[in-house]
């Protein structure tokens, strides 16, 4: 089909995408669903960066001899969105030591457990 | 790791370098791939470096805690006075054609002070965020 | 890439998913260069393969778990993954074909800018010229995120010297 010489770019996008995000919702280790976030997040740059591109064309660095560039506006974007990716994870890990501290476990089942054995003992304070 | 030749024989040579690519990146953005984020990212990269390799706490002496906090909010603040010099000199907020009687030299000052900005506050930002992680816990090792 | 995230998903080593995501992280910058996104190749090599690995070893590091456990694996996620990713797909055949110059995203706003960057800025760079002048309200708030999430990493993780507390 001409769809799938034309559109590859994008079923890549999505094929990242879907690991990204299986690894959030199957995985239970709080480290790894870090690091599918990030798998997600990358996809997306993906999917903004890859209709800018136009094929004989160049980095949108302004200089004498080219004539055609590739689209300035999702470059722009995508830093942004990359600084600001890194910040979550940045975030994300401080909060993962501390649950670390707290329960002992990074493992979303056993602190599920740990809270669910707490509860009672929360509820009768 | 201080003890290994190889790791302190190519962190001599490489730290420099990182340091002065990291300055070449922040002052060439306009002219090639570069600016203020990228530059500030390598700059720290380069003081994680010699963390790694030397220890901590020599890295928390030679870049005390004191300057990378205040490095932190100083990038933000650069930037915003930026746009606050803008008002003074009779635009709006972050106008800069008004910084410079030639309006494209103006747009270039204030780039430039607005990448600076920009370069100082992430590099302060990773550098402290890897102080805390590799501080917590276990800080009394060298 | 592919092969790499696909890696990502069904290994169980902390330390080695770590190392893979900063390879994953190489490779994307590749991919970029060969998209003309120079800029952000270079951003997302320092900060995806730079600065995220060793905020992912520091974490490690602290929190110490090595391994993840074997799951019951219910079926479900995956079947959830596979039909969000059939509806996407789906999705994405409406939309431009690669590299088309009639597509709106060269069209709408872009022309003025790229002829624009160079007379009313005096910066070769669009990306640069476009990052800190035309959108520069946009790297404003980016750089009070930044500030933020260092704001919030110290309140998260400082230590208060109480006389024998080390909480």
């Amino acid at each position: 089909m001409t769809a799938f010489a034309s559109h590859y770019s994008y079923f890549v996008t999505v094929f990242l995408m879907i690991a990204g995000v299986y690894i959030v919702i199957a995985r239970g280790n709080l480290v790894k669903k870090l690091v599918g976030l990030g798998i997600f997040q990358t996809s997306v740059y993906l999917l903004y960066i890859a209709p800018g591109k136009l094929i004989g064309g160049t980095a949108p660095i302004i200089a004498d001899g080219f004539r055609t560039y590739s689209n300035p506006l999702p470059h722009v974007l995508i830093l942004t969105a990359i600084v600001v990716g890194v910040a979550t994870l940045a975030l994300g890990l401080a909060i993962v030591v501390r649950i670390r501290e707290a329960y002992g476990s990074i493992e979303e089942d056993e602190i599920l457990a740990k809270d669910a054995e707490d509860e009672p003992r929360r509820a009768e304070r | 790791m201080k003890r290994d030749l190889v790791l302190r024989v190519v962190g001599k040579l490489l730290i420099p370098f990182m340091l002065l690519f990291a300055l070449y990146v922040q002052f060439h953005g306009d002219f090639g791939p570069g600016g203020g984020f990228q530059a500030g990212v390598i700059g720290a990269a380069a003081v994680i470096f010699y963390a790694l390799i030397y220890g901590l706490p020599a890295a928390r002496s030679l870049v005390p805690e004191r300057i990378v906090e205040s490095m932190v909010a100083a990038g933000v603040l650069i930037y915003a006075s930026v746009g606050v010099a803008g008002i003074l000199l009779g635009g709006n907020y972050l106008d800069y054609f008004v910084l410079s009687p030639d309006p494209a030299h103006g747009q270039e000052r204030g780039i430039f002070w607005v990448e600076v900005g920009v370069a100082v506050t992430v590099s302060g930002v990773m550098l402290k965020i890897f102080y805390m992680f590799a501080g917590r816990g276990r800080d009394l090792d060298a | 890439m592919m092969v790499a995230a696909l890696a990502i998903v069904l290994q169980r080593n902390l330390f080695s998913v770590v190392v893979l995501s900063g390879l994953y992280s190489f490779l994307m910058a590749t991919v970029l260069v060969a998209l003309d996104a120079v800029d952000v190749a270079m951003t997302e090599a320092s900060v995806g393969a730079g600065v995220s690995t060793v905020l992912l070893l520091g974490a490690l590091y602290l929190c110490g778990g090595e391994e993840t456990k074997p799951l019951r694996r219910p079926p479900l996620p995956f079947l959830a993954a596979m039909v969000i990713g059939g509806l996407i797909v789906y999705g994405t055949l409406g939309l431009p074909a690669f590299s088309d110059p009639s597509a709106p995203i060269h069209t709408h706003v872009v022309p003025e800018y790229l002829e624009g960057a160079m007379e009313e800025t005096g910066v070769p760079n669009v990306v640069t010229a476009v990052l800190a002048s035309y959108r520069g309200y946009d790297t404003l708030g980016e750089t009070t995120v930044v500030f933020t999430a260092g704001a919030g990493v110290i309140a998260l993780l400082r230590r208060r010297r109480k006389n024998g507390d080390k909480r």
